[in-house]
């Protein structure tokens, strides 16, 4: 057991995948020299080398393009863009080459890697370092797109997106990078699907993943504090998506809140809704709220306070539900 | 290698050793035999272009891209290679994926509009055709930098067309072959056409082998339809590769005797008299001139070699249209290595209704 935050806990999951498996490599800008612009790569290029920890031109396209050769030619590359805003152009090659190679072969070949993306807001970043797009990654059949939220469920989850078969997008929430420690076992794995229960209640269930997730529950201790019985749920996995157990939840609690700082059109929140609709109807109590970031550019940093969705927003919304 | 250099009359200069009318320029570092096996597999491939083109007429194939006319830069190419060698091609490169190990029934199959055609064997490494123009040169980078990586002795060959060489991802994927010193022969057709868009307009650098100049890697400019100019220059460029020189741009410089695909309609955009002109610079006539003059060729020998051919592809075509249905189930199943609940439960409301 060690104690660390979601940053180290990425870093010491790097560490294990590179010292237990000769064929991970990790290929990204900056990575090596410098650890990476958030430090999560940090003295991995001093432990295993310039082949192993590779520093790479300023080509996004070509970094994933690269790894997704790599991976087919029996590697396990770890390839890390700077921020989701970055990521676009290898957006092509992650929906039109990366997510497809098994179904254009019929299995033959296969890109087992992994994109590691940081996103999301709450730093005052410059433009286009604040993205949370994560449903245009969702919505490409043949990757799997992974959001931890907790120390534990970062190192859990990246070692099995490490061994995975298939493509994962791994996004780390920049704001949670270093605001909480947590103990970690040194062998762990999280299965990739599973939601996380982060805490049980009988009244309503909020729902989110990644950075929201802190303000979530947050906002579960503030209605606790008015005696009402909140189930907060990390989705984790958008896809393949735990369906099963977001409707266990809502079954029990009847009331859903889902929050998420993307945009809200064509927000990942609309797919959980429409999950609870379809399979519990008739146990929700009320209809189902969300509590989402605006549907406008995400803005710069004296404006980031309006933007991002607060725990008074959870709070109301999950109070809503209650009144119906 | 050269990188096209400008020759006194103000062309570019082209390496080949087979002209048009069947004289060599050089002595041919192959033999009569070997020749000869060149040019049987470009009459199989040609005869493959042909009845796929009827048959996509007959409305059995899906939309075709015929490579008539490009037959020598393809199986030269692929002749230089090793067996097992990766190839990362375009839809228009049935005859390259083929000599490197491709099976004429896979082929057929996926153009049938089937991902089982996907499939290849087990030890050919040819990645199935990429839609897309210009996405998969970087991956001939990823698949040759990890054989090196891991201590193999495997190059990746990846071929595209002049068009492709506008794309963003050509310059990324020649800069990361240059900067890694992979083991990658980046192999442009240029085939005078991007569709309709004529190559004298899709770049004003002189030659396209001129571009690796700028990547710090060697460019060679070869004279696309002679099997045996294509042939050496892969073979130099592979060699080079192999023994840890690093990437090279051949251009073959050829010429797209057929249209664009099947939808595709030329004259819109070129007249006959270019493309009657081409037609004695067809890369099957020259080597048939060559091997006559040597003794190597007879009628007999070329019907036989038609005939054969085609039984080949026959067999290939009714091996693929036997390939029983597609089933849902099979869909569904080659998204992921194990198909996850959620497309077991839509698998199951769908199939509910």
């Amino acid at each position: 057991m060690i104690e660390l935050n979601l940053a180290q806990a990425l870093n010491g999951a790097l560490d294990t995948a590179l010292s237990s498996d000769d064929r991970v490599v990790l290929l990204g800008e900056d990575i090596g020299r410098t650890g990476g612009v958030f430090r999560i790569t940090d003295g991995l290029r001093d432990k295993y080398g310039t082949d192993r920890v590779i520093d790479t031109p300023v080509a996004e396209s070509a970094i994933v393009g690269a790894a997704f050769g790599m991976a087919i030619a029996g590697m396990r590359p770890v390839a890390e863009l700077q921020f989701l805003g970055f990521s676009y152009p290898a957006y092509d090659q992650v929906i039109n080459h990366v997510a497809r190679i098994r179904n254009r072969s019929n299995h033959r070949f296969t890109a087992p890697l992994v994109i590691r993306i940081p996103y999301g807001g709450g730093i005052g970043a410059a433009e286009h370092h604040s993205e949370s797009t994560e449903a245009i990654y969702a919505h490409i059949p043949g990757i799997k797109v992974v959001v931890p939220s907790t120390p534990r469920d970062a190192r859990g989850l990246l070692l099995a997106a490490i061994e995975d078969p298939d493509p994962v997008v791994f996004l780390e929430p920049i704001r949670l990078y270093r605001a909480i420690k947590e103990d970690i076992p040194e062998i762990y794995r999280v299965d990739i699907g599973p939601v996380r229960v982060e805490r049980s209640g009988d009244d309503v269930t909020l729902l989110s993943w990644g950075a929201m997730v802190k303000e979530t529950r947050q906002a579960a201790s503030v209605l606790e504090e008015d005696g009402i019985s909140v189930e907060v749920i990390d989705i984790r996995t958008l896809t393949p998506l735990d369906r099963d157990g977001i409707v266990a939840s809502v079954e029990k609690t009847g009331r859903a809140v889902v929050v998420h700082e993307a945009p809200l059109t064509g927000g990942f929140a609309g797919e959980i809704a429409a999950t609870i609709q379809e399979r519990c109807l008739y146990c929700l109590q009320a209809p189902v709220q969300r509590v989402t970031g605006w549907d406008t550019v995400f803005p710069l940093k004296r404006s980031e306070g309006h933007y991002l969705p607060s725990v008074d927003q959870i709070t109301a919304a999950a109070r809503r539900t209650l009144k119906e | 290698m050269s990188s096209g250099q400008i020759e006194p009359d103000g062309n570019p200069s082209m390496f080949g050793l087979v002209n048009p009318d069947g004289s060599v320029r050089d002595r041919l570092p192959i033999t009569v035999e070997d020749l000869r096996g060149l040019y049987a597999d470009m009459v199989e491939a040609r005869t493959f272009d042909d009845k796929s083109m009827a048959m996509q007429r007959q409305g059995r194939l899906a939309t075709y891209a015929p490579f008539r006319g490009q037959e020598a830069a393809q199986i030269g190419a692929a002749a230089a290679l090793q067996d097992d060698d990766w190839v990362a091609g375009t839809y228009r490169d049935a005859a390259l994926n083929w000599r490197a190990g491709y099976p004429w029934r896979l082929l057929v199959l996926g153009r049938t509009g089937d991902e089982r055609g996907g499939e290849l064997p087990n030890g050919v490494n040819v990645l199935p055709p990429s839609i897309t123009v210009g996405g998969h040169m970087i991956h001939a980078v990823g698949l040759a930098w990890a054989e090196k990586l891991q201590g193999n002795s495997r190059i990746a060959l990846t071929s595209f067309g002049d068009g492709a060489t506008s794309e963003g991802d050509f310059h990324e994927a020649m800069n990361f072959a240059a900067v890694y010193a992979t083991p990658t022969v980046f192999l442009c057709q240029n085939n005078g056409y991007a569709i309709s868009y004529p190559t004298s307009e899709q770049t004003k650098s002189k030659t396209i082998a001129a571009k690796a100049d700028g990547y710090g890697m060697p460019g060679m400019r070869v004279d696309g339809n002679d099997v045996v100019g294509v042939f050496v220059a892969v073979r130099e460029a592979a060699h080079r590769a192999r023994k840890g020189e690093g990437p090279s741009l051949i251009e073959a410089v050829t010429y797209r005797m057929g249209p664009h695909t099947t939808a595709d309609d030329p004259t819109r955009y070129r007249d006959e008299a270019e493309s009657r002109d081409w037609e004695d610079r067809d890369p099957l006539l020259r080597i048939r001139r060559l091997l006559a003059k040597a003794g190597g060729w007879t009628e007999e020998w070329q019907e036989d070699l038609e005939t054969s051919a085609s039984q080949v592809i026959e067999e290939a075509v009714e091996w693929a249209e036997n390939v029983p249905e597609p089933t849902v189930e099979q869909m569904v199943d080659r998204v992921f290595a194990k198909r996850p609940r959620s497309l077991t439960q839509q698998l199951n409301e769908t199939g509910d209704d």
